[in-house]
This record gives C-alpha cells, structure tokens and sequence, in this order.
C-alpha cells in the first residue's frame, strides 16, 4: 500500500517499475533458449571432442582433415554458385528497380513464388529435366544433336544451388538498389559522368550492403547442403552436408564424427560471416566519410 | 536497352519456371514406364493413386498440427520476449539479439544435428521414449522464434513508450494496457511473425529430417519419394501445391489491391 502511494506520488519511480515488469517478459524466451539452442550447440562441442566411450579425444578433429577434399569440394561448388547467382542475378535486381512501382512488385513477386514451393520438388524438378533420358536430352536429340551427359555432374550440384538460391541474392540486392536516391545519380550525371562511370562509381558501391548480404545469404546454404548433391550429383559429389548425414542417419552411423564436422563447418560459417561483416561496416563507414 | 533487359528478364523467368511447368505437365501423363518424360496422352491416374496414398495423408496432418502448434507457441512466446527485449539495457539487448541471430546464421543441418544429440539425449533419459511429433514440435518453434521476435521488433521501435504508460495512467491495469494499446500497435508485426513461423514450419525438411524418428511431415514424405526411382505421383504432388500457392497469392492480390483502391477513395472523399 505505502509503495503503491509512493509510486503515484513519483511516476519516474513507476515507470521504473513497469520496465522490470517488461524485462520479466523475456525470461521463458531465454529458458527456451539455453535449452533448445545453447545446450544443443554445447552437446555438439562435447560430441566433438570424446569418442562412444565419452573420454576426452581430439582424434574426430584429426579424422575431419581425411575429408579436407570434401571440404574443399563444398566451399569451391559454393563459391561458384554464389558467383553465378551474383553475375546472373545483379543485372536482374538492376533491371527491375528501373521499373514502374507496381510493375516492380509484380515482377518481385515472380521472383518470389517458385520459393513458395518446398525445395525437394524444386531439386527434383532438375532431376527429370537433367536425366540421360531427360527433358533436355530428348529435345537435344530430337533436334538432331548429341546427347549430354548432365546428371550426377558438379555442374548439375552448381546449378541446382543457383535455381535453389538466386531468389536471395536478387532480393537484397534490389531492396538496396530501389533505396539509392535518385538525386545522387543526378547530381552524378550533372557533373558530367556517362551512363558507366555513374554505375560504376555510384550505384555500385552503394549497392555492396545488398550484394553482401546476398552473397551470404547463398553462400551458406549452398556449402551445408546435402539434398541438392544428393539428387544431382549422384554419390560421387559428396558434399559436407552429406558427410554429416552419413553419420547422423546413415551407414556410417557415428556422432562423434558427425559432431565434429558440424562444430568445423560452423566455425567456418561463422568466419565467413564475421568476415562479410566487416566488408559491410568498412563500406558502411566509408559511405559515412563520403557524406 | 529495353529490348536487351526484355529478353534477360524473359530468360530469367524461364529458367524459374520452366522446370515448375514441366513437373505441373507431366502429372498429367498417361505413361507408367520408367522413363519420366516420354509423353502418352492426357490421364489424371497419378491424381487417383496419389489420393489413395495413406502416408501422404498422413504427413499431410502431422505437418498441419506441428505448424499450428508451432507458429502459436512461437508467436505468443516471440511476442513476449520481444517487449521483454525493448526493455533491457544496451548491454542485455545486445547479448540476447546475439542469442536469436545466432540459429538464423548457423547452417540448418548443424540446427538440426545438435537438436538430434538433445532429443536424442532427452528421450533416453526419460526411458526410451522415441523422437516424432514432440520432439518436432520443439524444434519447430525453435528455428520459427528469431524470425517472429525480429519481425515484431521494428514495430515496437516505432511504437511512442509513452502510450502503454498513457493508458496506465488513465487508469488501465498493466494487462489492458498491454491488450488495448500495445498489442493493437504492434499487431501488423504479430501477423507477419506468425504467418512466417507458419510457412517456415510448412516448408521444413533439413531440422526436421534430424528431428522426426520415423514420423513423416510432408517435406520428408516429398524426399522419400524423390528417393524412389519412379515416382510421377510427385508430380501430381507438385501441381497441386503449386496450384494452391498460386491460388493463395492471388486471393491476397486482389485483397490488398481493393484495399488500396477502398482507402484511395476514401481519401479523395475526405
């Protein structure tokens, strides 16, 4: 009662009060989180350094460098498919954003809808246009030109991760693009740039926290998966993700091994982010001196 | 120019869509044989045999409930915890925004391969219990709460703090302050944060693959298909799924277009 008068007499004090209340309300998201995120990251570190037995070993880690060609597979078919999402999907975000506004959110919905479809039908797809007997084939022969071998290729893998991901890379880039005030590229144009010098030198650079951003955003799903080289690349194009699969679910049932492939693959996820990261906040910075 | 970034945007579209095109033509197909595009008249059997597939119906329902489930629990919880974020100092906010970004950053499969080794861990402690809807309701909400929680956070930035105070001022417990004003507000940043959560859940395969013991939501029953050598229900499969996202997306077209046209009227009314 004496608090309750107290704290109508000093509605700072009141005020202060309610923020505990409100503080209170992220307590069950917390609990759920320690149990559901930071448990689980922690049991894939203890996972990681014991054998079956639960004694301390670093033998998992040293068995992850026999797949360091596996490794370097996934990181080399990931960084071309970010590459070719880049190169194909930066002229589209760009086209786009020259539209009308409505015409803009018609053709970013387009952009949008094939993701609407659950990705295993979107790979599954590839896997019937690509086959020997496929799609393409046929048509290829029909026309009188050889056949292609395509499936259970790593161009296949490459370009089941570009269908799969462009939509990312397009997206952020043209929210960036559409957000450039047009009166920059005026004023370039004013002091006499031509049409490339103002791309090169003003759009560009002011579009980087898009592309950034989508270069990650294909990047990591494209190095951890383990679908898309499942169905395109047959069983000779293993990636890391299959890697971890084999020893969760399947032959080669081993956690311990799995564990420490997953803690490697995310350190590596995770620098790769904090280096993109630091792109973003040294462009971020210098668009800042600029001004 | 124009014509150039015609056809770019035409050859773009195609390679989104033809593959689509191709899945929605061949579920029409008569043929039985081992190859999938050889084309033998127009017949709607894969519809009928599909249909008549118990385990589709099945993972159909499981995967309706753990994304009701899930998208609730995670929308109430999210909500919570957002204002509880809003209200914390610098120094908290910034570790617990650290705490949510982090399952979004981190590969789906390692997401799904640490919550194997707890549920895994879990189910024997508790005897020998099995993983299947619990376990991937769990998880659900578990990947679903970052994507709720950062899509109410910008609404409750804009938000004036002084309005819940307002409202207690005026005489409004705590509880209808939060239920009459700040809800309301933030409630455009709910639906989104729900509707996510719901899709995400939907959409699932990777968690859900580490998660599910042997039960089967959709997405795993989608990819035990593909791993059949002949499977053109899938195809029926796609083309219906297709065909009701497309109907979703135009019903919510037209909506939010009469909607603008109404409020444009409206306004040249006033």
């Amino acid at each position: 009662m004496k608090w309750g008068m107290m704290s109508s007499l000093f509605p700072r004090q009141r005020g202060r009060n309610k923020e505990v209340k409100s503080k209170a309300a992220v307590y069950p998201y917390l609990v759920w989180m320690i149990i559901f995120i930071i448990v689980p990251t922690a049991l894939v570190v203890v996972f990681a350094f014991t054998d079956k037995g639960g004694t301390f070993t670093l033998q998992n880690l040293q068995e992850v460098g026999q797949y360091s060609n596996i490794f370097l597979r996934s990181i080399w078919l990931g960084a071309v498919a970010t590459v070719v999402s880049l190169v194909v999907g930066y002229p589209a975000a760009y086209i786009i954003s020259r539209h009308s506004v409505s015409r803009q959110n018609t053709l970013i919905m387009l952009i949008m809808l094939p993701m609407w479809m659950n990705f295993l039908l979107r790979t599954y797809a590839w896997m019937t246009l690509l086959e020997d007997s496929g799609f393409i084939n046929r048509a290829l022969m029909a026309c009188g030109f050889p056949s292609v071998h395509m499936i259970n290729t790593q161009g296949a893998v490459v370009l089941g991760m570009v269908y799969n991901y462009i939509p990312y890379m397009i997206l952020p880039v043209y929210s960036v693009l559409t957000k450039i005030d047009p009166s920059v590229i005026e004023a370039a144009e004013d002091l006499g740039a031509d049409r490339r010098t103002v791309f090169l030198r003003v759009t560009l650079p002011l579009s980087m926290p898009g592309v950034i951003s989508g270069v990650t955003m294909v990047f990591v799903p494209s190095v951890s998966t383990f679908i898309i080289s499942k169905m395109l690349g047959g069983g000779s194009n293993l990636l890391i993700g299959d890697l971890i699969d084999m020893q969760f679910l399947g032959s080669a049932y081993n956690p311990n091994l799995g564990s420490a492939i997953s803690l490697v693959l995310m350190v590596l996820i995770l620098i790769c982010m904090g280096i993109m990261n630091q792109f973003d906040e040294n462009g971020a910075a210098e668009g800042g001196m600029m001004v | 120019m124009k014509a150039v970034s015609r056809i770019y945007m035409f050859l773009l579209f195609l390679f989104l869509y033809a593959p689509i095109f191709v899945l929605v033509i061949f579920s029409f197909n008569g043929s039985s044989t081992m190859s999938r595009s050889v084309w033998s008249g127009f017949s709607l059997r894969w519809y009928a045999r599909l249909f008549q597939d118990q385990m589709l119906l099945v993972s159909l329902r499981n995967t309706l409930i753990i994304a009701v489930v899930a998208s609730a629990v995670s929308t109430v919880l999210g909500t919570a915890a957002a204002i509880g974020i809003n209200g914390l100092n610098k120094w908290a906010r910034r570790v617990v925004m650290n705490v949510t970004n982090f399952p979004m950053m981190n590969p789906d499969i390692v997401t799904g391969v640490s919550l194997m080794l707890l549920f895994v861990a879990a189910a024997k402690f508790m005897g020998n219990l099995a993983l299947g809807m619990v376990s991937l309701i769990f998880a659900h909400i578990t990947f679903c709460l970052p994507y709720v929680i950062l899509s109410i956070m910008p609404k409750l930035r804009q938000m004036d703090p002084n309005l819940a105070e307002a409202a207690e001022d005026l005489g409004c417990t705590p509880r209808q302050a939060f239920f009459h004003v700040v809800l309301p507000e933030i409630m455009p940043g709910v639906v989104t944060g729900l509707i996510m959560a719901f899709t995400l859940s939907i959409d699932d395969f990777v968690v859900s693959y580490f998660t599910s013991g042997t039960t089967q939501t959709l997405p795993i029953f989608i990819y035990s298909m593909t791993r059949k050598r002949v499977s053109p229900e899938i195809n029926a499969l796609s083309a219906l799924l297709f065909g009701t996202i497309l109907l979703l997306l135009i019903i919510i077209n037209i909506r939010t277009s009469r909607e603008s046209k109404r409020s444009e009227t409206l306004q040249k009314e006033a």
